[in-house]
């Protein structure tokens, strides 16, 4: 059992609370993790990833080699395509189509999505719009994110509902609910277009 | 016992509080920062009283866990590596007075510059102060080594240096704590009553039982259970594997099955014995090691032993942080990268927050000094430091803390004029209060602008000790209060600001200008601790 995904955005989209719900749920279930972030001053609207790797054996390197991640997720179209050189072959990408446009020579959109739907394994999601959705606000779109990886991850689904509770749990009821219905709305869109 | 998900930083943090520490003192500085913000957010920390507010810089951070440990208490000081350079007065000279409570040096250096001006590497700061080095390759180390590290500091009466980069400071792993919480030591003052006073007669016997102390640094060295020799059959090639460079070694060897020998260090002086067995039988050896070729260079000698490999032959990138693809290449594995990253990706920079303050002060300041020509704006440490990206191009230096006024004060005395420091409120009390009063004694034509966001911003909104105090401190240190000027930042006063900085940019001395608006980021994070406060009170009720 092992999986190494790298999660890619912007400073400021909190791409570190897929990873906190990942993490939790693999240190419960007593498998190894580590989790390299990015801090600083890219933090500032800048791109910025986090190295997850979860595995039944005990990891070594923070980092994951180039051409060894098993997922690119990516909460921002452009971004997930920076990382192509750490994906793995037969790997996917995951990417949400909503741009975050902060700089002015954002490509052309419509471009974007040609080179991504010319990847040969690769899910493009509107995360907002199915958070919108299915719980009302864009707030939990990062859960959908991570359902929409989730078929790709090497953890059983239970482990990442587990998770969630366990990151969520303080905020109440409410919120745990729509983060997990975030999650299987995008894992089962995942599953359909995949 | 139940893992922690921790940061490297965290488990120092917490292996810290564990192991009887009784107050930290830091500057925040990517990537060290966490390490006081942890304890000052801990359960335990708290209700032991430990000390954990910020200095105004690394210096006074320094002398202060300094006088913790002359006090007979366990203490840490964290800094980014380059805060070490402000710290290096006391730094230095710690090691001659040695300590009396436990005292480590945390340094969190960043080589390949994520968030930095220089990669340089402390481990050479700690071989000139002729002090040992903890240098953790995982999480779980870190949390142990801090307890070790304290218990080596009092072992030998010497301050520690515990030295992490970027990756390990920023990268989360299951922590095992302890579960033997030591308790803080009693308040001892020194046996020896003479031993921090560095006359130079007390000074000279100081350093010779430094001097005599390193053969005792040396065994520890060869008996701590941080190095570790690993015998392997194939001895065409050693592996001198330091801090993480293990871990990107091992992850070339998934099933621990690396053929060569291996020397693990994560303790200095370097194990003496150890090298001298690896480098004698093995045909040639390769030394990985996070930051500046260190080890290396120690080994290869200005006589270029070519049977040492490693960052300065070309086997590695001489700079930037390793990666286990580099160290794959260099072991001869090879690395099959992914695809290529698409034309159409553009870079994606760093850029101020929408709605910042700095944004004002830009537009208006740009414009002015239009008027009197380019390349004169000095720039300091800080989110402002990004003013020299696009849109804006608005600076022109950024050297180290304080160097904006102190730089603009000699521009000014080699005759350019007007010359311009654009300073934040938090590195103008770390480092250019003194810089200041240089140009008021000498009533030197620059205009200083403290672009105040009241907070440290960069690195997450840390207290600021210059909330509330900056007007009177320039005052206080003689700038003529008709030349201070104090306003809310806003993009409707843009025509009025202009005319001060115009105005002071034709006064011929020193003006102030203090543009105040809090930081937009603070600002949420404030707003939602008081709505967690209010709904709190609120429950209570």
């Amino acid at each position: 059992m092992k999986t190494d995904m790298v999660i890619a955005g912007v400073g400021g989209q909190g791409i570190l609370s897929i990873a906190a719900a990942l993490g939790s749920a693999a240190l419960d279930n007593n498998l190894y993790m580590k989790q390299a972030e990015t801090h600083g001053m890219s933090q500032r609207g800048g791109d910025v990833q986090s190295f997850m790797r979860i595995s039944d054996k005990p990891i070594y390197s923070d980092l994951i080699p180039k051409g060894g991640a098993d997922i690119i997720l990516s909460v921002e179209p452009m971004e997930a395509l920076r990382y192509l050189p750490y994906l793995k072959k037969g790997g996917y990408v995951v990417a949400n189509s909503s741009p975050f446009i902060n700089i002015t020579d954002y490509p052309d959109e419509a471009e974007l999505v040609k080179t991504i739907e010319a990847l040969p394994n690769y899910v493009l999601i509107d995360a907002d719009e199915i958070a919108k959705e299915v719980t009302g606000s864009t707030r939990a779109f990062n859960f959908v994110m991570l359902g929409a990886a989730s078929p790709f991850i090497d953890v059983p689904f239970e482990y990442l509902e587990e998770g969630i509770r366990k990151i969520f749990g303080r905020k109440g009821e409410d919120v745990v609910k729509m983060n997990i219905d975030a999650l299987h709305a995008g894992r089962k869109f995942s599953q359909d277009n995949k | 016992m139940q893992k922690s998900l921790l940061l490297g930083v965290e488990a120092i943090a917490q292996g810290a509080i564990d192991a009887g520490m009784s107050g930290v003192y830091a500057y925040p500085g990517t990537p060290s920062t966490e390490i006081a913000e942890y304890i000052q957010h801990s359960k335990l920390a708290n209700e032991r009283k430990i000390h954990s507010e910020w200095s105004a810089n690394e210096k006074t951070a320094m002398e202060t866990a300094l006088g913790m440990s002359y006090a007979g208490k366990r203490t840490m000081v964290c800094m980014k590596h380059v805060g070490l350079n402000v710290a290096a007065d006391c730094f230095m000279n710690a090691a001659i007075t040695g300590s009396n409570g436990g005292m480590i040096v945390t340094i969190a250096d960043d080589p390949s510059m994520h968030s930095s001006q220089n990669e340089q590497d402390s481990r050479v700061y700690a071989k000139f102060a002729m002090i040992p080095i903890l240098e953790p390759s995982n999480q779980q180390e870190a949390y142990d080594m801090t307890r070790f590290g304290f218990e080596l500091s009092e072992a030998f009466g010497t301050p520690v240096m515990m030295r992490i980069t970027t990756r390990l400071a920023h990268s989360r792993a299951g922590v095992t704590p302890v579960t033997d919480i030591v308790a803080e030591n009693e308040m001892s003052l020194p046996k020896d009553k003479q031993q921090f006073i560095l006359l130079p007669g007390i000074a000279r016997q100081r350093y010779k039982l430094l001097l005599s102390n390193q053969e005792k640094f040396e065994a520890a060295s060869a008996e701590s259970p941080y190095n570790q020799y690993t015998e392997g059959s194939d001895k065409s090639l050693g592996v001198i594997a330091c801090g993480l460079g293990y871990n990107y070694l091992m992850e070339n060897y998934p099933n621990g099955d690396c053929p060569f020998p291996v020397l693990k260090v994560s303790q200095y002086p370097l194990p003496r014995k150890m090298i001298q067995k690896i480098t004698s039988e093995c045909d040639k050896v390769l030394v990985l090691e996070e930051g500046y070729p260190v080890v290396e260079e120690m080994l290869k000698g200005y006589l270029e032993n070519e049977a040492v490999i490693g960052r300065l032959d070309g086997t590695l990138s001489r700079d930037g942080e390793l990666t286990p693809d580099m160290v794959a290449v260099a072991l001869g594995f090879e690395v099959e990268e992914g695809m290529a990253i698409p034309d159409l990706v553009s870079a994606r920079p760093p850029a101020l927050c929408v709605g910042c303050s700095h944004h004002d002060v830009y537009k208006a300041l740009n414009e002015v000094i239009a008027e009197y020509g380019e390349g004169r704006v000095f720039s300091d440490i800080g989110c402002y430091t990004l003013g020299a990206l696009p849109p804006y191009r608005a600076i022109n230096a950024c050297v180290d803390m304080g160097a904006s006024i102190t730089m603009a004060k000699g521009a000014a005395d080699a005759g350019l004029i007007p010359s311009v420091a654009m300073i934040g409120d938090s590195t103008f009390t770390h480092s250019g209060m003194t810089g200041l009063l240089d140009a008021v004694n000498e009533n030197s034509p620059i205009t200083v602008i403290i672009s105040d966001n009241e907070s440290i911003s960069m690195t997450g909104g840390q207290k600021s000790s210059a909330k509330g105090k900056l007007e009177d401190i320039c005052a206080g240190l003689g700038v003529h209060p008709d030349h201070i000027h104090v306003f809310t930042s806003l993009p409707k006063k843009h025509e009025e600001v202009k005319d001060i900085i115009r105005k002071e940019c034709d006064y011929q001395g020193v003006s102030v200008i203090i543009p105040r608006r809090i930081c937009v980021q603070k600002n949420v994070r404030d707003q939602k601790i008081k709505k967690a406060l209010k709904a709190k009170a609120a429950a209570k009720a």
